[in-house]
C-alpha cells in the first residue's frame, strides 16, 4: 500500500493555494503510507536558471556556507535556501550539470532539479514532513505528493517518492515493479543510471529515458504497460502538466476529479473531500492501462 | 445527532465513523425500521456495514472501501460514488449508488440487489453467491469472475475477460462484451430468463427492454478433469 495525490490547476489564482490543498490531500494519505512522505511541486520559473533541491544528513554543517562556496566552483552567481534538511539552490541554466556534479562531489544528495520542479522528501509521518518543509506556504502551478509504505526498499530518504530522474520530471508510484532489476541494467546499458536500490526510481528513470529518446508524455507512459512488469498506478509530473496510467489488472486504486478549476488525482476520494467545489465536481475512476494526461 | 419527525440526521463533522456505525447496527438490531440520513461522509471507509436488521439509511456523499458490506435486511443508498468492495459479502437488502463503484462491488454476495446507477470498475461481482447485481452503465474487466450463483444485469458494456471461470451465475449484458473469460459463452435467451431479467430491471428502476440483453453462461467444461489432458500431468 500507498498513498499517492497530484494536482493540476486550470486557473492561476488557485496557484498560492497550491501547497495548501496537496498538504492537507497529502496528510489524509497517512494511513496509506507513514513511512515517509514527499512532494515534487511546480512553482515560478526563473528565467535562464534551473533550481537544484538537494538534501544532507547534517544540514546545519553542510548547508554553512554552500551558497558562496558553489558560486566560486561555477564562477558565476548561486542563490540558496535552505529548508530544513533540504536546500534549493538556484544556478544558471548552463552550469546546472556542473553544479550537479560539485553538489554530489560534497557529499550532499540531489531530490531533482529543473526550470520550476522542486522536491522535499523525508522519513516520517507526513503531516510532520509537511510541517518540516512548511508546504502549506508553498504556490505553485501543479504537483504530485506520496505517503509510502516501504515494500522494495528500506525506508530512507532516498528511498522516499517522488523520484526524479531528469529535469522537471518525477514519478510517485503505489504497487510494486517485479522487473525492476533487469530495466536498471538495461538502462545502465543505455547510459541511464538510478541511485537507489527502488523500483519506483527504475519506472521514473524508463519514462525519462523514453523522453530523452524522442517518446512524448504520452507515448512514454505508454510504453510502461509493455516494458514494465508488476502493479502501478502511477503520477508523473512534467514542467507543463502531469499524467496518470494504471497497469492492465489495476488492483492498485485511483480516482479522479476534474473541475473548471483543477484536475485531482488520489489513490482515494477522501483525499478530496477538503478540494473547493468536489460536491460538483467530475469523479471517475481511471480506466485500466489506459494514459491520461493534462498539459497547459 | 438530530431527530426529526421520521429520521435521524448524523453529521460526521461532528459524529465519528464508529459511532456511526454502532448507531446504525444497533437500530438495526431493534428491527425498528427507522430512518437515518449520514451527512459529510467525505470518502470514510466501512460505513454502514455489518447492518444486521431493517433499516433505512441514506449516505450523502462519496463514501470509501467497503461501505454496506456483510449487509442484512438494510437498505443502504449512497448518494455520491462508492470505493472499492461496497455490499461486500451482502446477505440481503438493497444497497443503491447513484455514482459510480469501484473494484469488486457486490464481491462473494449471496443475496440482495445492488443497484449502481453509474459504472461498476473491474472484478465487480467476483465470485458472487447468488446476489442480484444491476449495473446501469459499464463494468470493468473480470467481473462475475468464478460467480456462483445470482445475476449480474449490465446495461452499458463488459470489459475484458468477463465470467472468468464461470460457475451457475447468470450474466446479462445489452452492449458489448470486450471478450469473454475461460468457459463463458453467450447462451440462449428462454422465456424463463426474460421473466428474471424483467422482474430485476423493475426493481431496480432501470429503463431498459429485456429482449435487448444477451445472457451469458457457464460452458461448464471446467467443471471437470478433461482426460484428454491427462499425459500433460
Amino acid at each position: 500500500m500507498c498513498g499517492i495525490v497530484g494536482l493540476f490547476l486550470k486557473k492561476d489564482d488557485l496557484r498560492p493555494k497550491l501547497g495548501d490543498m496537496l498538504t492537507d490531500m497529502l496528510i489524509t494519505m497517512t494511513d496509506r503510507g507513514p513511512d515517509s512522505a514527499g512532494i515534487a511541486i511546480y512553482g515560478d520559473a526563473a528565467e535562464g536558471s534551473t533550481k537544484i533541491t538537494v538534501q544532507s544528513k547534517a544540514p546545519e554543517t553542510e548547508f554553512d556556507g554552500l551558497e558562496a562556496a558553489l558560486s566560486e566552483t561555477l564562477g558565476a552567481p548561486v542563490t540558496a535556501t535552505v529548508v530544513d534538511t533540504h536546500a534549493v539552490l538556484i544556478v544558471p541554466e548552463d552550469k546546472a550539470a556542473d553544479a550537479i556534479a560539485a553538489l554530489e562531489d560534497r557529499g550532499l544528495r540531489i531530490m531533482g532539479s529543473g526550470a520550476s520542479m522542486e522536491i522535499y522528501k523525508e522519513v516520517g509521518l507526513p503531516k510532520d514532513v509537511a510541517a518540516r518543509f512548511n508546504l502549506r506556504a508553498m504556490g505553485g502551478s501543479h504537483g504530485i505528493g506520496h505517503t509510502r509504505m516501504a515494500t522494495e526498499s528500506a525506508v530512507t530518504t532516498m528511498g522516499a517518492h517522488p523520484f526524479s530522474t531528469a529535469e522537471d520530471q518525477c514519478l510517485v508510484h503505489n504497487g510494486s515493479l517485479s522487473n525492476h532489476n533487469q530495466m536498471r541494467r538495461k538502462l545502465a546499458k543505455k547510459g541511464v543510471f538510478t541511485r537507489s536500490e527502488n523500483d519506483t526510481e527504475v519506472g521514473a528513470a524508463y519514462i525519462s529515458s523514453r523522453i530523452a529518446d524522442g517518446a512524448s508524455l504520452g507515448e512514454a507512459l505508454e510504453g510502461t504497460i509493455d516494458d514494465l512488469d508488476g502493479f502501478f498506478t502511477f503520477v508523473t509530473g512534467t514542467k507543463n502538466g502531469f499524467g496518470v496510467v494504471r497497469d492492465p489488472i489495476a488492483c492498485k486504486p485511483a480516482v479522479m476529479a476534474e473541475t473548471d478549476d483543477y484536475v485531482a488525482f488520489a489513490s482515494e476520494y477522501r483525499a478530496f473531500a477538503d478540494l473547493p467545489g468536489i460536491e460538483a465536481a467530475r469523479v471517475w475512476e481511471p480506466e485500466p492501462a489506459t494514459v491520461y494526461f493534462w498539459e497547459r | 445527532m438530530t431527530t426529526t419527525l421520521d429520521k435521524t440526521v448524523l453529521d460526521m463533522t461532528a459524529t465519528d465513523l464508529r459511532t456511526v456505525n454502532t448507531t446504525l447496527q444497533a437500530a438495526a438490531k431493534a428491527q425498528a425500521n427507522g430512518a437515518y440520513v449520514i451527512t459529510n461522509p467525505r470518502g470514510s471507509h466501512a460505513m454502514a456495514c455489518g447492518l444486521d436488521g431493517p433499516l433505512n439509511v441514506t449516505i450523502k456523499g462519496s463514501t470509501g472501501y467497503y461501505c454496506a458490506g456483510m449487509n442484512k435486511e438494510a437498505t443502504v443508498t449512497v448518494e455520491g460514488s462508492a470505493g472499492p468492495g461496497v455490499a461486500e459479502n451482502m446477505m440481503s437488502g438493497t444497497v443503491t449508488i447513484e455514482g459510480d463503484a469501484s473494484q469488486y462491488a457486490g464481491a462473494t454476495g449471496h443475496g440482495g440487489l445492488l443497484n449502481i446507477k453509474g459504472n461498476a470498475s473491474s472484478r465487480c461481482g467476483i465470485s458472487m453467491k447468488g446476489i442480484d447485481i444491476v449495473v446501469h452503465g459499464n463494468i470493468g474487466h473480470m467481473s462475475a469472475f468464478m460467480a456462483q450463483k445470482g445475476n449480474l444485469v449490465v446495461l452499458g458494456n463488459a470489459g475484458d475477460a468477463l465470467g472468468d471461470s464461470l460457475y451457475e451465475a447468470r450474466l446479462f449484458v445489452r452492449g458489448e462484451v470486450k471478450s469473454l473469460g475461460a468457459d463463458c459463452i453467450e447462451k440462449e435467451m428462454r422465456p424463463e430468463h426474460i421473466e428474471t431479467l424483467k422482474a430485476l430491471l423493475e426493481k431496480a428502476g432501470a429503463d431498459a427492454k429485456p429482449e435487448e440483453f444477451k445472457r451469458y453462461g457457464s460452458a461448464r467444461k471446467l467443471y471437470n478433469f478433461n482426460i484428454d489432458h491427462a499425459d500433460a500431468y
